[in-house]
This record gives C-alpha cells, structure tokens and sequence, in this order.
C-alpha cells in the first residue's frame, strides 16, 4: 500500500516539475503545456483586471518637485537606435471602426483642448519614474473622430514597429491622454516624439512612443510583448 | 479515536499545495526581483523559475491565486476546525524557555503538539504570508488597490516590503526544513497522515 502511494507521489511530483524546465514562453509558435496554462491564467488574470477597473479611480498625481530628473529611457532597444520622425510630415493614420478616418498633423492636434498630468510611469520590470506630459484627452478625440466607443480594443502602431494595445474602458479612462509634451516642452525623438500614448492606470509598456496609427476595433490587436507573454491588460 | 491521524488529509493537501505555491512564487519572484534589483546583488538564474521576466510575471501571477486561493481554506479550517488552537498559549516566557531547552537540544519532539518556539514561528509565517499577499496586491494594482499600496508606504516602499516578507519566509522554510531532517519522523505523518498516539 505504501509502496504504491509512494509511486502515486513520486509520479505527482514529477508531473509538477517537469513542466518548470521549460516554463519560459520561449517559443510562441509551439506552446508546451506549461505556455497553455500560463496563457489560460494570463486570460483569466485579464478578466479579473477589467472588473478590477474602476473607471473613476484616478492615478496618484505628485508635484513638480518630485519629477524625476533626467527621465528614464526605455525600449526594446538602445536609446541611439530610437527613431526620429519629421514632425512636419508626421501624421496620425486612423482606422478600423471611425466615422471620419482623415489623418492628423501636429497642428491640429495642438489645436485641440490640452490636459496636463504629473503622474508616475510603473515599468513592468519594477522601477517607476514621475513625469509631467500633457496632450489631447483620448476620450475627446475618440469621440471628435467618431470612434465606434462599443468596440473592444484601441490599438496602436508606432515608427519603430512597437505596436501595443488596450481596452476601450482604460481608453475612456480621463487620464489617458495622446501626449505631445514633457515638462511642457514638445516629446524629444527617444521619449516619443512626436506623440506618445500616456496612460497612468497601465504599465509602462502600455504607453507606446512616436504613435504613426490609432485602430479601433473588435479583433484583438495584441501587442509588441504581449505576444511573447506579457499580460495583456497590465493595468495598475 | 485511537487511531486519529496526526495531520488529517485537509491539513495534508493545503501543506503540499501550499509547498508548491511557496516555491512558485519564491522562484518566480526572485527572476521579477532581477530586473529591477533593489540591492547589489542578484539571484542566479539556476536557481529562479522563468527564464525570463515575462514568464516570471506569468507563474507569479498565475500562481499567486494557488497561494491565496489555499491560505483562504486554510484559514477557513482552522478556524472551523480547532486547529487554530495548536497555536496558543503563546507568551515571550514560553517561547524563551522553549528555545533555550531547544538550543541545549533538551526540547523533546511531542508528537501532535506545537512546542512555543514552533508556535511562534507558525503564526510568524502566517503573518508573513499576509504581509506578502497585502504588499503584492498593492504593487501589482497601486492604481485600483491604492489603500493597499499605501497601508504599505506607496509603490517604492511596498517593493521593500514585498522584499523583506519574502526574506522572512525563506528563513522560516530553513529552520523548518533543519527541524525536519534534525527529526525526519516528523515527515511521513505530513505525507501519509500518521497515527496519533
């Protein structure tokens, strides 16, 4: 009787482990057990995040003195590779579920009311950093452009190929703004230029830089890192 | 009731899922501690779980509703049980003759029963648990779990926090697991149950 509750555990134990040696999403294409599961509970983990999400709920704000200076740069690559876009011919393309999908100039975008924010930027991997950006409300300019706001998600393209997305609550969210400046001064090419999206109730990856495209739609857009296994939601 | 087990199968299975979930979490973050380090030093990659920070993230919070989901039944047992019970009395007089007789090696293994240093090391084990659940929930949400994030002294803090809760539990799991091979019959009953004396 021991010996075969021994063998019982034995074999337990071994099925427990030996999906840890491979439990790193190291190959997106061909998933292992331990990649389904941990993408089955990074689904569930989504769902929980969205009930989770108060729409009125605002991010602390923090006064200038506790800006951090010099900003923390960030990206998948070294800050000499960030991309610089003209801001003359830079427009912001529009597509999916949008009345009036007419590209953006900077002017334009200058021109409509601006919403300043001191808020602080969580990066997945730990750290945090407080900056002052200031830009068009997204809600407003869904609404400006006639956005289908009962669509699912919003998604973003940007000039280095990063490419993000979030839902449509967070992205009604009054904090989430399509930033054009940092400490009132225009986005410099390494943090953005010329527009970024900031969005203090996500994680920092969910804030992508130097945005050439905005989509709204039903089909899940995915995102740079969340492909290879980062949450999707990520809200903080 | 002679043959009462010394641990019955509740106890039994929330120990071993809780074991699982322990080691999880540790390993995992350890590799999400990392990429941010808040010391000097980092831990080796041999020893972490997930090769990468996105699949950290992904076992510690796939496997953080394990931790909790367990600890919440635990509790609920014990307090429907009795068993909450095996952790009193519990007084700094106890606790100081049981250590001493423990240091001098004269602190005799009482099947079934917590002496005070094993009484006092549980409850601190719990509560570290607690201060790990509060401390990780704040850091994971400091936007919608604000309250938690600021019981916890605000993101930056609560990472330290998280930190040092952490460090408590390791150093809880060592001395548990010295005691364990100091007195390997202590081990089949968690496993198969044991008969009460």
């Amino acid at each position: 009787m021991i010996r075969r509750r021994t063998l019982l555990y034995r074999a337990m134990a071994l099925g427990l482990i030996s999906p840890l040696t491979a439990c790193d999403f190291d190959d997106p294409m061909h998933p292992d057990l331990a990649d389904k599961f941990l993408s089955a509970m990074s689904r569930w983990n989504d769902m929980v995040q969205a009930a989770l999400f108060n729409p009125h709920t605002l991010a602390p704000s923090f006064r200038p003195d506790q800006i951090t200076r010099p900003p923390r740069f960030n990206a998948f690559y070294d800050i000499s590779q960030a991309p610089i876009v003209s801001p003359a011919t830079w427009r912001l393309a529009l597509s999916g579920q949008i009345a009036d999908k007419r590209p953006w100039g900077l002017d334009e975008l200058l021109a409509l009311p601006q919403e300043s924010q001191i808020t602080q930027l969580t990066c997945v991997e730990g750290w945090r950093t407080i900056g002052q950006w200031s830009g068009v409300r997204l809600s407003a300019f869904l609404r400006r452009v006639g956005a289908d706001l009962s669509c699912r998600y919003v998604g973003f393209q940007c000039a280095d190929g990063y490419y993000t997305s979030i839902d449509m609550a967070s992205a009604l969210h009054p904090q989430t703004i399509l930033a054009l400046t940092f400490l009132g001064a225009p986005l410099t090419p390494p943090f953005g230029a010329p527009l970024r999206l900031r969005i203090p109730t996500k994680l920092g990856f969910k804030n992508p830089k130097s945005v050439v495209a905005l989509s709204v739609t039903n089909h899940y857009p995915g995102g740079y890192w969340e492909d290879q296994g980062y949450n999707w939601f990520s809200g903080s | 009731m002679a043959n009462k087990p010394i641990h019955p199968w509740p106890l039994r299975l929330m120990h071993a899922l809780n074991a699982l979930a322990i080691i999880m979490m540790i390993g995992s973050g350890w590799q999400i501690y990392d990429s941010s380090p808040l010391f000097t030093f980092t831990f080796p990659a041999t020893i972490t779980i997930g090769q990468w920070l996105g699949a950290a993230i992904a076992w510690h919070l796939a496997c953080m509703w394990l931790l909790v989901l367990n600890g919440l039944c635990y509790v609920g047992w014990s307090l429907a049980s009795g068993h909450w019970r095996k952790f009193l009395p519990l007084t700094p007089r106890l606790v100081w003759q049981d250590l001493n007789a423990a240091l001098r090696f004269r602190l005799p293994h009482e099947t079934g029963v917590y002496n005070a240093v094993q009484r006092l090391l549980y409850v601190g084990v719990l509560l570290a648990g607690l201060v790990l659940v509060i401390s990780g929930l704040g850091i994971w949400k400091p936007v919608q779990l604000w309250f938690l994030c600021d019981l916890c002294g605000g993101f930056v803090v609560a990472r330290y926090v998280h930190f040092f809760a952490m460090s408590a539990v390791v150093l809880f799991l060592v001395v548990h697991l010295a005691l364990v091979i100091a007195v390997p019959k202590v081990l089949p009953p968690m496993i198969f149950g044991g008969r009460a004396p």
